[in-house]
């Protein structure tokens, strides 16, 4: 559904976009992953035919970039970064403006104004001036100005940016809600976000792809991936400490602070980030271990994130 | 043109949704009223004419019309609805047409609203009103030739001061290729074709042709060339952004 290859931009000697490839199939929701400035929303802007490439090219529903950018937009919603929209029209008016752009007219038109407002939950303030919205409605205007067309491609650049909690949670469960026979493109710096949504997520620093693969795979490279942190009341430290040091199953043990007293909790590394849940489990079980905690680490993206994208 | 009568709904809108719109028509009037009036001794001349009131025209819209038109692009570009608007399935020379077309529609009810000077013209005398009629066609004209520049200056920075001040200029050179003292000047050194050839850049020179009643093909023709070159110029700049 979209397909990059080799997409690169500079602007006079800087290389926004270094020779970026992926691909996007319907049904998946790419998460787009980096630090500011690591050329987000430069692709996205490539893709979107806002500018053009310096080289390679994409193709979006098997039209390319370079040759058909009329019919890629029409395949295309998309939110710009920082969500903007005309502050001086109504938000319902707005929406049928972009749908007007898009063909419709009459009853289609109104229909799918309605629809989008529906899905957005924006039908409180359709009839409220946009520059008076609040950031989160303004960002579901923005959401819902993109699904007007019912398109098969959304490119998103930082949805939630902005949001409180709850807005995030809203925009990111009406994302998965509309995941579904569409390809989505999502930018985002949040890395919960990447758990929460996204089937697949890329990882770009400094222009170039570093990091590639589902949410999972990503954590699998953590440090702390498969490791147990315990928490033991009533138990002796240096002991517990020497105890769990002569697992064969463990390469390492770590101490990390705790408040509360009499409780002592430890970090336990397991050799070749191989799961240990469950020799773990019967040898605290044998030995009458007072555990509090026990808690498996998936790995954290966070981590992951930091080692690919500041190796320089 | 898929895409034009929206954008252009929008774009007049949106002047009509701002005080800007008011402030605008209200200093339009008063102006030409005061130019008329004050600066042109209407009622002194003792003609049942607009030819006073239209001599102003080139002046006043030097200042006026790049007021209108510095917003065109630069505010799209300054607030980031640029780029909402240039990633809808809609050519680029057709949104650039269409903001203009709405900006002109603009002016032109301006300009309607000074439909008084006619009345009184003709209940104090009874004047050609051919003239009064292509006056108001010729001005519309002129009028649309300063905004395509306003536009074109507006594409080339997101600071509208900016887009002002350089449309104002260019504005100003071709106001003033047309002026009487240049003219005059250019010929006590130059043949007098050379001064001839020069004027026939300027606004002033066609319009002054059009507003005495005299329609001429190659008037017309001069002042939809200055709107589809700057307009094209508008469309070529837009892209290089883009690209850059």
């Amino acid at each position: 559904m979209i397909r990059v290859q080799a997409l690169s931009k500079n602007f006079n000697n800087f290389q926004a976009v270094d020779q970026v490839s992926f691909e996007v199939q319907r049904g998946e929701v790419l998460g787009f992953l980096g630090p500011n400035g690591a050329g987000k929303s430069t692709t996205m802007k490539m893709l979107t035919c806002f500018i053009p490439p310096s080289s390679g090219t994409a193709d979006i529903c098997g039209f390319s970039i370079l040759d058909n950018p009329l019919q890629v937009r029409a395949q295309i919603g998309y939110l710009p970064e920082s969500a903007p929209s005309y502050d001086e029209m109504l938000v319902g008016e707005f929406l049928s403006f972009v749908g007007e752009i898009r063909g419709y007219s009459g009853k289609e038109l109104q229909r799918r104004v309605s629809i989008v407002i529906e899905m957005t939950g924006l039908r409180d303030v359709k009839d409220q001036m946009i520059e008076t919205l609040s950031k989160g409605f303004r960002q579901r205007t923005s959401l819902a100005q993109a699904l007007i067309h019912d398109p098969p491609v959304l490119i998103l650049d930082e949805p939630t940016d902005g949001l409180d909690p709850n807005q995030k949670h809203e925009v990111r469960t009406l994302i998965q809600n509309i995941s579904e026979q569409r390809t989505i493109l999502i930018s985002t710096h949040i890395l919960e976000e990447v758990e929460a949504v996204c089937t697949r997520a890329m990882i770009i620093s400094a222009g170039k792809v570093v990091g590639y693969g589902t949410p999972d795979e990503l954590m699998s490279q953590s440090l702390y991936r498969n490791s147990v942190t315990v928490s033991v009341n009533g138990a002796d430290p240096t002991q517990l400490l020497n105890d769990f040091n002569e697992l064969d199953f463990i390469y390492s043990v770590e101490r990390i602070p705790e408040k509360r007293s009499g409780v002592v909790t430890m970090r336990l590394f397991p050799q070749k980030k191989k799961s240990i849940t469950l020799p773990l489990e019967k040898y605290i079980f044998n030995q009458n271990i007072p555990i509090e905690n026990f808690n498996v680490n998936r790995g954290r993206l966070d981590e992951v994130f930091r080692e690919l994208t500041t190796t320089d | 043109m898929n895409g034009f009568y929206p954008i252009f709904k929008r774009e007049l809108l949106a002047y009509f949704r701002s005080p800007v719109a008011y402030v605008f028509i209200i200093i339009f009037l008063a102006a030409n009223a005061g130019c008329t009036f004050l600066l042109g001794n209407f009622y002194n001349s003792q003609q049942a004419s607009l030819e006073i009131f239209f001599l102003f025209h080139p002046w006043l819209y030097l200042f006026l019309i790049p007021a209108v038109g510095m917003r065109l692009w630069a505010e799209e570009r300054r607030t980031g609805t640029g780029e909402l608007l240039l990633t809808f399935p809609v050519r680029l020379t057709t949104t650039v047409f269409a903001k203009y077309f709405a900006a002109w529609l603009f002016i032109g009810i301006s300009l309607l609203l000074t439909f008084p000077m006619i009345i009184t013209v003709n209940y104090l005398g009874s004047p050609d009103n051919g003239p009064i009629i292509t006056g108001y066609l010729g001005s519309l004209l002129m009028a649309g030739s300063f905004l395509a520049i306003a536009s074109f200056t507006s594409a080339l920075t997101k600071n509208q001061v900016i887009s002002f001040i350089l449309s104002v200029n260019i504005c100003l050179v071709l106001v003033l290729l047309g002026w009487g003292v240049l003219s005059d000047s250019l010929n006590a050194v130059f043949p007098v074709w050379i001064s001839d050839l020069v004027s026939q850049f300027s606004f002033t020179t066609h319009f002054d042709a059009i507003r005495r009643g005299v329609v001429d093909l190659r008037d017309l023709i001069y002042f939809v060339s200055i709107i589809v070159i700057a307009l094209m110029l508008n469309v070529v700049v837009l892209e290089s952004h883009k690209a850059s």
